[in-house]
């Protein structure tokens, strides 16, 4: 008889640890679900983490309004499949009452209006823990970060003075007022989580996948069209292109890439041969070198 | 993939960063708008070559100061392997993020500067893989161009080297020497066409022949409880799981074990992995682990086979590096870490301070600071089961963590 031999691969035991770290060490965790590929992955790895329990904390959505319709009918498709509860506080509310201000122009983006959202929510709910989808591989100042991050009353992150993580033991103590972003992919690479949703044959949204759009292009990088929320002047032409998006932020600061893969297999083999990073396509990393590491220091996911 | 995490140390001076920096290039994974970034930032300093630890840097002041304060991560993979490289800086006062990065290494890269050979800070680079006892250690003898290929220099650093292991108390480490230019790509991913004499293998190919699995260290098996798994629904209504991360060797349906501290044998049931069972889970794994009886286990409890018990213990004997601004103390108290372990811990004893350049020890000192490595007595406020850190390395180490501030203070490696 042939003996089954369970096996995890290093990087899902790590994750799987980290996840069961989170839960005994703290009192309210939440997972930061945005719909994008990473989240989902994270919301897999949770699974297993407690299987046959459910996840034992909420998911959590900042809403920015600006998110692509595909993912927010496939957040909340996974969300009833799943029965765990979903909290969605919308950045629209904040602009609403006045206590953020919307930027305008050609490169407006509800980007950084998010870490406003994201802050009262915490304080809100009182959350202890917040689990998100960052990658050390993404971008240089993410390549800094620990597995448990903690922040103060003010989100901050306190960048040049960090916990050591030694060894996997995870120090997760903190003083009333502070919390901890947790980040169980963070020795994931793009591949690692494109490979992952393949083998493990998980559903992402249909953006992902190669499609036709209305685009226009500025920059070198390629634009939605389909929708009202890009800003666009008039001379910048709208044409219909082969399309996929390769990273899912919100549709104004997110550009697509030219592609033909049109399932997971393609994607996979898409990644591997790229010459262009993935953050390549975001335009709120390229305000300037140290883009990320302002926005992370103000409280940013 | 199998993914192999290496530890690097040295200053820029040694052409860490150009090596990392040529592995990235060679391997394909710098990509096209992360080079342009590169060479526009390197033209923007009036630099005449690419700066590579531009792209390693993450933080504003670091490129201010030109210098690597905190441990980065490097990234990058084969056909073959994945790799994650900690990069950290090299210097006396880096000590604690040398060891930071070298702790979940299972590879080490040790890189010396041809023309200079052995210097104070290959030995410390030395110290620390033997104290965290890295069982592959690359000695990269790098800028073999600018001492014309010669044989004859790289023999003389590898004799001074093999001189330094004899000495070492650590016997199992596996040393693999290599002359190489990163600037040139001599041996780096492709063979040295100028160092004929040369008959081993390129750094890249050495790195992707390295077995992930054999570097995991097969001792006694310890499953420290993570969390218990209790569903409370109608299909797994009795279900209570042990979650957990297996260390150490494998665990397999029928072994009997004991549950510690409470010493109560039983024997395993099942092994799940999400929706699945297994009969063998191996070493490394993170699996929920069911009982034949119902034992009382929670969190911070370990199960062990019979006859392979730990130490169960209220004193630890350590080598501890300290890690803080404000210095260990005899007496004072702090919390400890051990795995998913907490306890309270005073310290009964300062005995020495190690030199990490292996010029001997300083006995009875009234304090250790930042980036010291000293021996320790330790108190503890509840039994711990431990082991010591030469026969398992996953439960052979602890942090300390002050209670005032929160941090992590120190990294304490058993006797």
């Amino acid at each position: 008889m042939n003996q089954r031999i369970i096996q995890v691969a290093a990087l899902e035991s790590e994750a799987i640890y980290i996840f069961r770290e989170v839960v005994a060490q703290f009192e309210k965790p939440v997972l930061l679900f945005s719909g994008g590929k990473d989240s989902i992955t994270l919301v897999r790895l949770a699974q297993k983490a407690f299987f046959p329990a459910k996840i034992p904390f909420p998911l959590m959505h900042i809403d920015t309004g600006h998110n692509f319709p595909e993912t927010v009918a496939f957040r909340d498709k996974i969300v009833k499949e799943l029965g765990v509860e979903l909290i969605v506080r919308n950045v629209q509310d904040n602009i609403d009452n006045g206590r953020v201000k919307e930027e305008s122009g050609r490169y407006a983006s509800r980007n950084m209006l998010q870490t406003e959202t994201l802050l009262d929510a915490i304080e809100e709910f009182g959350f202890d823990a917040c689990i998100g989808g960052a990658r050390r591989d993404e971008e240089k100042a993410r390549a800094k970060e620990r597995i448990f991050s903690v922040r103060d009353d003010f989100g901050q992150w306190d960048e040049k003075n960090q916990r050591p993580e030694v060894f996997d033991m995870l120090n997760g103590r903190i003083d009333l007022g502070q919390n901890v972003r947790v980040f169980p992919i963070s020795n994931w690479t793009e591949l690692d989580v494109w490979s992952y949703i393949q083998k493990e044959k998980i559903e992402i949204p249909s953006i992902y996948f190669a499609h036709k759009r209305k685009t226009f292009i500025r920059d070198g990088m390629i634009w939605s069209a389909a929708d009202a929320v890009v800003y666009r002047d008039e001379e910048e032409t709208v044409v219909e292109r082969m399309v996929r998006f390769r990273t899912v932020g919100d549709m104004s600061c997110t550009a697509a890439v030219l592609s033909d893969a049109v399932d997971i297999k393609k994607v996979v083999e898409e990644i591997r041969d790229s010459s262009i990073s993935e953050r390549g396509a975001r335009i709120d990393d390229k305000r300037s070198e140290a883009a990320m590491e302002k926005r992370k220091q103000q409280g940013y996911f | 993939m199998n993914v192999l995490k290496i530890a690097t140390a040295g200053s820029v001076d040694d052409g860490k960063s150009t090596l990392i920096g040529r592995l990235l290039y060679d391997t394909k994974s710098l990509t096209d708008d992360k080079l342009a970034a590169i060479e526009e930032k390197s033209r923007q300093r009036g630099f005449d070559y690419l700066d590579f630890s531009l792209a390693t840097d993450g933080l504003v002041a670091e490129r201010e100061q030109g210098i690597t304060i905190d441990v980065a991560h490097i990234y990058f993979s084969t056909r073959k392997k994945s790799f994650i490289i900690a990069d950290t800086p090299g210097h006396i006062e880096y000590t604690r993020n040398m060891v930071t990065g070298a702790s979940t290494a299972q590879a080490s890269i040790v890189l010396i500067d041809a023309r200079k050979g052995v210097v104070e800070q290959t030995y410390r680079h030395f110290f620390i893989n033997n104290l965290l006892r890295i069982k592959d250690v690359v000695i990269a003898v790098n800028k073999m161009d600018l001492v014309d290929f010669s044989e004859e220099k790289y023999n003389i650093i590898k004799r001074e080297i093999e001189y330094l292991a004899s000495k070492s108390e650590y016997k199992n480490q596996q040393l693999t020497f290599i002359p190489m230019s990163a600037l040139q790509g001599d041996n780096v991913a492709s063979k040295s066409e100028n160092m004929s004499w040369y008959a081993g293998e390129t750094l890249l190919h050495h790195l992707e022949k390295l077995d992930t699995e054999a570097t995991e260290e097969v001792t006694q098996v310890r499953f420290p409880v993570q969390t218990v798994i209790r569903p409370k629904t109608d299909e797994y209504h009795d279900f209570r799981g042990y979650a957990g991360k297996i260390y150490g060797g494998d665990l397999e349906i029928g072994d009997e074990i004991i549950v510690l501290p409470s010493q109560t044998k039983s024997t395993i049931k099942s092994i799940h992995f999400f929706d699945e069972e297994y009969e063998i889970a191996k070493n490394g794994s993170s699996v929920a682990i069911t009982l034949v009886d119902n034992v009382n286990v929670s969190r911070g409890d370990m199960l062990v086979k019979v006859a392979e018990e730990p130490t169960i213990t209220k004193q630890l004997d350590a080598t501890i590096c300290w890690m803080d601004k404000e210095p260990l103390q005899v007496l004072q108290k702090y919390h400890i870490k051990h795995g998913v372990n907490d306890a309270q811990a005073k310290i009964t004893q300062l005995s020495s301070i190690l030199k990490t350049d292996f010029s001997g020890k300083i006995e009875n000192p009234s304090e250790l600071a930042l980036n010291q490595i000293g021996v320790i007595q330790i108190k503890l406020s509840k039994y711990l089961l431990v082991d010591s850190f030469n026969q398992n390395k996953s439960n052979g180490a602890f942090i300390l963590i002050n209670p005032k501030t929160n941090n992590t203070v120190g990294v304490g490696f058993i006797q």
